[in-house]
């Protein structure tokens, strides 16, 4: 299809504003700009039928199956979404005396209430915008609380060689070394490992809980016993509490601070690529050092975005949460895993899980041996995916599984949906051991056959070169 | 109700039975007992009927005031936002999608993207523009991430620049144990000779935002000069409605434009979700944060966009990549997207030049009234500093006329002006302070 460019006609456009009813001021002359931006020049009904065009070329969790391990694409609820267009949310400036903006405070000491509950914390930020974001802040927590004590030589982070790339990524921002240990043969933490990185130079452990493989560490209570034997603090990285909110709780485990996504587990949509929200809990210790706006509170502290946030994503996962309320929110993750060992076990057979136990609320399928058998690779098999209608897994992910493919039902679909996707697998299986060629050039009915993504890399062109 | 699950109780049992189990804790065998909570543990309400909680959360969002006038923005605006631009980002493909990462299923995130940044490339004069991060705080941040290298490491930020985003540009500095030094400010605008005074071979950028925290235009190219001339790279946080009719970043000599895009059609909504915008040079193209969309070609030829230079990321590159950053603000930048191609560039200009001269108007006013003076001289855009005797009973009697006035701050009040606000309100708004003023 046509960018909106190409479609843009000189002279064109839409009359949005009456005319200036004051004397017009222009700028002097040294700040005028040499000629007008290149806009789009577009009627209001080519500008729709553009974006209705595009909407035909998005699968979102609306149009069908989404397994995406690790990004938990449950349903999004429209009243979620009707809630955060109200315009007492819309309209409120972030500066207005606080007086008028009493429903804002409430909406996020109310999620702040219900969240610290259900993650065993004592304290939270929603300044954070995204997972990646409230890693980063909670690491500063950790840095803060050992600078404020004056212990400098904590110089050290731990990460699972199982973890996302946004936990090292995250520690190197906060000036951390990064100390990758090996996971077990189970997929879990290697004790032995641990202890032997730990000691007075660890700042803290990063780990997600069920693991990036969807196993629950069994040993957790002595992993972080062992970190805070050394004098680290521990941090969890809340994109899989899908799978325990309401059933366990990192604050329970001995973490000593969290970050969640709320457009994940608290299904605020995730939109495309955010906006998200990496709301950020802490048991009392760090509570200090949270995050605040200097504008807001005349305050100087950290700082990791204007204001508060992404408050409308807030007011998105409230909305659920007291949808949900304490009979929901457990029977959520219960049902996340329930779904993800039927979808396993009916798959099981064909591709083969990474390990064969109950999983969490997702799991890993390794195509290792399917590979060297036919050929296909986990690509292809998500590439094929993509003509049934099916959102691909995780691909490739976590790092240290082979030809990896990840999938999280998430609690929001059918058994029918379910057995659909088992049965696309197993057909899939069998169509790479007759005619592995057509799958290595899938798709064949999708928007786009497959891109070339080294000639995007090798000829840059991020632009509409007009 | 109860989570949206499917699934009815006799299902979940015939499902457990399937797999060979028989009850829920079966699932969370590897979960130490005494850490499973029991019923009654969770200290939560009991869940609502989507009427109750609508009604609920109604209740609350009326305990907030929204004035029928807003003078306030100081990093927040309120702007008129065409209707089109409400309803294309609620369809709910695009709401429900995640980062375009299987391009052959995502050609409409990536597109909407891939015109995003092209609109931010001709806003601001750069070759190449991200997917977006955060907000302008972040984008500030990051950019100064960017331009360091491992001799030239300190920061230098402007006093006048908005106070968020020097506490987020010295928050990212003590993240890497980097130094953020404030260029203090003079008459309202960054200090030209204490810049001087405080670049060396040591300084990796400088940090500027046009206007300014206080309204006020900055002699952007003097200061692109000292900074160039000291080896360092200079970045440019700017607004993107002034963009309209501003000379570009690139013009006046920034390496990086950063910005605030929540004036391109997203609500004030207590501040956020808004949209940080980069934007730089092609030669610090591989430096840049963040989602980058490429086009390409695909195995038949046809246009296609992707995900690309994702060497730079973390899922990639891991503790070397060069920011963390994986969710950003997508759906904002569609918004943006879709707000430009709606306003076009006569719509961005009309907005940016009658923001200003309603600015001009309300601070022309103003200052008719005893003890009401502009507090810096200078050119501005749409904002202002003035003195204001009274000042909390003026803002009060402001705010029961449904005018939110402007924002007190040191030595006064920064007001702003936007197209939404009409004629009259500007002159009710100023009779109120009058009233207050002679009473």
């Amino acid at each position: 299809m046509k960018l909106i460019f190409e479609k843009s006609v000189k002279g064109r456009g839409m009359q949005y504003l009456p005319k200036c009813d004051v004397e017009e001021v222009a700028l002097p002359e040294s700040l005028r700009r040499a000629e007008a931006p290149a806009l789009p020049e577009i009627s209001e009904t080519d500008l729709s039928r553009h974006y209705t065009e595009l909407v035909k070329r998005v699968h979102g969790v609306n149009s069908g199956f989404y397994p995406l391990g690790s990004c938990t694409m449950k349903y999004n609820p429209r009243i979620d979404e009707e809630m955060a267009a109200l315009p007492g949310f819309t309209g409120v400036h972030p500066l207005a005396p606080l007086h008028a903006t009493e429903g804002c405070t409430e909406v996020i000491e109310t999620a702040k209430d219900l969240l610290t509950e259900i993650t065993g914390m004592d304290d939270m930020t929603f300044q954070p915008a995204a997972g990646a974001h409230g890693e980063f802040t909670g690491v500063l927590l950790i840095k803060q609380y050992h600078d404020a004590r004056g212990d400098k030589k904590r110089t050290k982070i731990i990460v699972p060689d199982s973890a996302h790339g946004t936990n090292p990524a995250t520690a190197a921002m906060c000036g951390y070394t990064v100390v990758n240990i090996p996971s077990a043969p189970n997929g879990c933490v290697d004790l032995e490992a641990l202890k032997a990185v730990l000691g007075d130079d660890t700042a803290g452990l990063m780990l997600t809980n069920p693991n990036t493989v969807g196993i629950f560490d069994e040993n957790i209570l002595e992993i972080t016993r062992l970190v805070h034997e050394a004098g680290g603090l521990c941090y969890y990285d809340g994109a899989n509490l899908n799978a325990v909110m309401g059933v366990v709780r990192p604050g329970d485990m001995g973490f000593d601070c969290i970050h969640l996504n709320l457009h994940k587990t608290f299904a605020t949509p995730h939109g495309g690529g955010g906006p998200g929200s990496g709301a950020v809990g802490c048991k009392e210790h760090l509570s200090e050092f949270l995050p605040k706006s200097a504008l807001m509170t005349g305050e100087e502290g950290i700082q990791v975005k204007s204001f508060a946030g992404n408050f409308l994503v807030v007011v998105k996962a409230l909305t659920y949460i007291l949808t949900l309320g304490k009979e929901g929110i457990p029977m959520a993750a219960k049902n996340a895993v329930l779904n993800a060992n039927y979808l396993m076990r009916k798959i099981q057979g064909t591709f083969e899980p990474a390990f064969d136990r109950i999983c969490m609320h997702e799991f890993v399928l390794d195509l290792s041996t399917f590979k060297k058998e036919t050929g296909v690779s986990a690509l292809d098999v998500a590439k094929t995916l993509i003509d049934n209608g099916m959102h691909p897994p995780t691909m490739y992910f976590p790092l240290i599984v082979h030809e990896a493919l990840m999938l999280e039902p998430t609690e929001t679909e059918s058994r029918e949906t379910l057995d659909w996707a088992a049965e696309v697998f197993r057909s899939l299986y069998e169509l790479a051991h007759t005619d592995p060629d057509y799958m290595h050039a899938s798709p064949h009915n999708a928007q786009i056959a497959r891109p070339d993504e080294v000639k995007a890399a090798r000829n840059p062109i991020l632009k509409y070169q007009g | 109700m109860a989570g949206f699950i499917p699934s009815t109780r006799e299902e979940q049992l015939e499902m457990l039975k399937a797999i060979g189990l028989t009850s829920f804790l079966d699932l969370y065998k590897d979960v130490p007992a005494d850490m499973i909570l029991k019923d009654g543990d969770l200290n939560l309400p009991s869940g609502m009927s989507e009427m109750e909680v609508s009604a609920l959360m109604s209740r609350i969002a009326a305990k907030n005031k929204v004035y029928a006038t807003c003078l306030r923005g100081a990093g927040a605006y309120d702007h008129y936002i065409p209707s089109i631009v409400k309803y294309i980002p609620a369809k709910e493909e695009f709401l429900t999608a995640y980062t375009p990462y299987q391009a052959e299923m995502s050609q409409g995130i990536l597109q909407s993207i891939f015109e995003y940044q092209t609109d931010v490339c001709n806003l601001t004069g750069m070759d190449v523009s991200n997917a977006s991060v955060y907000d302008g705080a972040t984008a500030a941040a990051e950019a100064a991430a960017m331009c360091r290298d491992r001799n030239r490491r300190v920061t230098l930020v402007s006093a006048c620049a908005h106070p968020d985003t020097i506490n987020t540009i010295r928050t990212y500095s003590y993240g890497t144990n980097d130094e953020m030094i404030v260029i203090p400010e003079k008459d309202g605008k960054t200090d030209l000779e204490a810049l001087k005074a405080l670049l060396n071979a040591s300084v990796a950028s400088v940090y500027v935002q046009q206007p300014n925290f206080n309204g006020l235009f900055e002699d952007a190219e003097a200061i692109a000069a000292l900074t160039h001339d000291a080896g360092a790279l200079f970045i440019l946080g700017v607004n993107p409605i002034a963009l309209g009719i501003m000379k570009t970043p690139r013009d006046m000599g920034a390496d990086i434009a950063v910005g605030e895009a929540q004036p391109l059609g997203m609500p004030l909504s207590y501040g956020g979700p808004y949209l940080g915008f980069m934007a730089t040079t092609a030669k610090h193209m591989r430096k840049l944060p963040g989602r980058i969309v490429g086009q390409t070609e695909d195995a038949n030829g046809e246009r296609a966009f992707v995900l690309s230079l994702q060497a730079r990321e973390q899922h990639i590159r891991r503790e070397k990549a060069s920011s963390n950053i994986c969710s950003n603000q997508a759906l904002c930048a569609l918004t943006a997207g879709l707000y430009l191609s709606a306003m076009g560039p006569e719509g961005l200009k009309k907005a940016a030049t009658q923001s200003m001269s309603k600015a001009h108007y309300l601070a022309k006013k103003l200052c008719e009234l005893p003890g009401v003076e502009m507090v810096y001289p200078g050119e501005y855009f749409h904002e202002f500093v003035t003195t204001l005797p009274k000042q909390d009973e003026a803002l009060l009697a402001l705010e029961k006329a449904g005018i939110l006035g402007g924002l007190p701050v040191e030595g006064g009040v920064l007001w702003c002006a936007t197209e939404k606000v009409s004629r009259d309100a500007l002159d009710k708004a100023v009779q109120i302070v009058k009233e207050v003023l002679i009473s």
